[in-house]
């Protein structure tokens, strides 16, 4: 194979990144790759948020304010679209790159090539995606999860744009996912074995399988409404013989594996944050990987908790309850397993304690809401409400997106060779931490009170808590510039980082030099762990 | 790259595709799994072949009809009766009125739908206009028959059932394949002249 011969005179001389512009296009580096996926999760995430802004902005008084309806329903959809596929889902992608073959011992990914092909085709999925809101009818407004027929029989001409994009997407993640099971199955360093892996690799081995699983069924059910729209086909329309709420449940066969897609990786950062700043050694490793394994395989089959006012017969009602509520189980083991671990520690709040702190508390809180949606008859009241906005904010804002600040916190030292400035950090997270409570708290209170989601009005009796909310999301959304501030000055310097730079720390990963050499464990170290 | 690894890369690219086709198999799959069990208010569209359903003091059982629009299907569409009492276990002719309200030839297709979903297994049809496209002049009215049986295997707690019909405007389809299916099945008109 070529690729063979390729790597190999790479191998011979130990050279630095080439430089300029083609750098960054043709680099088939795994450092230059997760540094590219995590400046491109940074900008969709600036996007993303200035969207959710608009949408704040509107809410932040009844009647209509500031935008045409049309154009909030596009700002939804799109809103949820990017933070979900170009901001979350892109910057553990980024971690994984970064991390994954430093943490296992491993000189790159295992398929270097088809890594940069994996990156470069999704600023081109969301270019698509983002063109199509000057396109005539306007871009997607279905929410993002496009339920047929809004999304085909009653949708703007530019949703074969937008199926097109998905499509691109999941061949990113798809490619993205295969490159990180390969080389965790197959390259790591000798004594390695597979209860050593540090727990981020866990995570997102099992987070791959997961991508591997449902990425196509998500590309089916696009192609299929492709063909609904264009070829004639009926999958979704009953006039020929369909079904619109099989669109459903194929979406959610996807979905609810999605969103643990969204959230592994955040536990094992989480595992690695807390068990450094804890100066302990992690509690209940072996029972972490049982845990996230069956949060993974349990996620296969409660995807129809989405859909219980459908019209679901009781026996699915209380199997789907059931399946739920058993996904507390082992979530519950990893929550009780963080503290204990740090239970008795030394513990030191460094800006990534900080955030993996707040992690595991807000994280929990979003957990609970879920458990209360899953009440089946309670569902009926919750669903389409406020409720589940706040919940599954909860559970992705300071769950999934401060875990990735954390691990930014966590690792930058090791990519930059700098210190990032302390005292900033911890302003940062205090400002994220007050504004994400003020913006998501509130929208509890206003969804029990029966305020229903994506509407760009509301009943005069919820005006107070969405002023409260809004103004909460601006907050959150300025102290997100700081962060950005944050690390272009570590970037371009700072107090040097040592090799271990935190006295905690363990791992592969902090044995070599800060910043990590372009070229890491070509030969493979010995693991004795 | 190493053997393992090629190996490695071939599984995950099967497993890729299989969960494409899988997805794909859903479609039929979900069909099949509500037809055997009647989820979804779904019944069989087609006639039932099972002449032993029928037997004689069946308990009582109120059906109601419902007659739905999809979208902007403008053609008048309304049951004969509101509502009918029958015995489970013998058969029950009614019809549904219809009217092409255009100036256009169009064609329509009828979706059926029963509440509560579990009735649905136990209800079958020796006719029903359902089972394939009606086609109407402007301005041409028609009654169109169901003639239907409850078996009596008909839960004990089911007292009355509600069969909703929608009718879609589905002119400008090509033939869909559901009905070419069902026309090769029953090709026999199904029209009757409106006694009214």
């Amino acid at each position: 194979m070529s690729a063979v011969i390729e790597s190999h005179g790479h191998d011979d001389h130990h050279h630095g990144p080439a430089k300029g512009l083609t750098r960054w296009l043709y680099t088939t580096n795994h450092k230059d790759i997760g540094s590219l996926y995590l400046w491109f999760s940074f900008a969709m995430f600036l996007i993303g948020g200035v969207m959710a802004l608009v949408i704040r902005a509107e809410l932040f008084q009844p009647g209509m304010q500031i935008v045409e309806p049309e154009f909030y329903n596009q700002m939804l959809t799109l809103h949820g679209l990017i933070m979900v596929f170009g901001a979350v889902m892109p910057a553990f992608v980024g971690l994984a790159n970064w991390l994954i073959p430093m943490m296992v011992g491993a000189p790159d990914m295992a398929l270097p090539r088809m890594n940069n092909l994996s990156f470069w085709i999704l600023p081109f999925a969301f270019f698509i995606l983002l063109s199509s809101l000057f396109m005539e009818g306007g871009a997607p407004n279905f929410g993002w999860t496009f339920y047929a027929p809004l999304s085909t029989t009653y949708a703007p001409p530019s949703v074969t744009f937008f199926i097109f994009s998905v499509h691109i997407m999941g061949a990113s993640s798809i490619m993205g996912s295969i490159n990180v099971i390969v080389t965790i199955m197959n390259m790591r360093a000798p004594g390695m074995t597979l209860m050593k892996m540090p727990l981020f690799v866990w995570s997102w081995l099992i987070t791959a399988y997961l991508l591997i699983a449902v990425m196509p069924v998500l590309a089916g059910a696009v192609t299929m409404m492709l063909m609904d729209i264009h070829f004639g086909t009926s999958f979704f329309n009953a006039a020929g013989g369909g079904d619109p709420v099989l669109f459903q449940h194929i979406f959610w066969f996807f979905g609810h594996p999605e969103v643990y897609i969204m959230i592994l990786p955040a536990f094992g950062i989480a595992s690695h944050i807390i068990e450094t700043f804890s100066r302990k050694q992690l509690f209940g490793y072996s029972s972490m990987v049982w845990a996230m394994a069956s949060i993974a395989i349990l996620s296969f089959v409660v995807w129809a908790h989405h859909m219980f006012t459908v019209g679901l017969p009781l026996a699915a009602e209380l199997f789907f309850m059931w399946a739920t509520m058993l996904i507390a189980v082992p979530t519950g083991v990893k929550v009780f397993n963080w503290v204990t671990t740090m239970f008795k520690g030394s513990i030191t709040y460094e800006t990534p304690m900080l955030f993996a702190i707040a992690f595991v508390v807000l994280f929990t809180i979003g957990g609970f809401s879920g458990l209360m949606l899953a009440i089946t008859p309670a569902d009926f009241q919750y669903h389409d409400t406020y409720f589940v906005v706040a919940h599954f904010h909860y559970v992705l804002v300071p769950g999934s997106v401060f875990s990735i600040m954390a691990a930014v916190y966590y690792w930058i030292p090791k990519w930059t060779g700098n210190m990032y400035d302390e005292r900033l950090g911890k302003l940062h997270f205090w400002l994220s931490f007050t504004g994400v409570n003020i913006t998501f708290f509130p929208q509890h209170f206003i969804g029990l009170a029966g305020m229903p989601r994506r509407y760009p009005d509301y009943a005069l009796q919820f005006a107070d808590w969405n002023a409260i909310s809004s103004v909460g999301a601006f907050l959150f959304g300025a102290s997100q510039i700081l962060f950005l501030f944050i690390v272009l000055k570590t970037v371009m310097g700072g107090k040097k980082a040592t090799p271990q730079v935190w006295e905690g720390s363990r791992g592969l990963e902090w044995t070599v030099d800060s910043p990590a050499p372009y070229h890491t464990f070509t030969t493979p170290p010995k693991v004795s762990l | 790259m190493n053997e393992g690894s090629k190996k490695t890369i071939k599984t995950l690219c099967f497993a890729v595709l299989g969960m494409f086709t899988f997805s794909f198999a859903l479609v039929p799959l979900y069909d099949v799994f509500c037809e055997v069990t009647g989820l979804n208010g779904k019944i069989e569209l087609k006639a039932t072949n099972n002449t032993n359903i029928e037997i004689e003091n069946g308990r009582d059982l109120s059906v109601q009809f419902v007659s739905h629009n999809n979208e902007q299907m403008p053609w008048a569409f309304k049951p004969s009766e509101d509502s009918i009492k029958i015995k489970t276990g013998k058969y029950h002719t009614t019809s549904f009125y219809v009217k092409n309200t255009t100036n256009k030839m169009m064609t329509a297709q009828a979706i059926p739908s029963v509440a509560p979903s579990n009735a649905a297994a136990h209800l079958k049809k020796l006719e029903c206009f359902c089972f394939e496209q009606q086609e109407l002049a402007p301005g041409e009215e028609a009654l169109l028959p169901v003639r239907l049986i409850f078996d009596d295997a008909l839960p004990k707690s089911i007292n009355s059932v509600v069969l909703s019909y929608t009718i879609f405007d589905v002119t400008d389809y090509d033939k869909v394949q559901l009905s070419k299916d069902l026309q090769t099945n029953h090709g026999n008109d199904h029209k009757m002249e409106p006694s009214a």
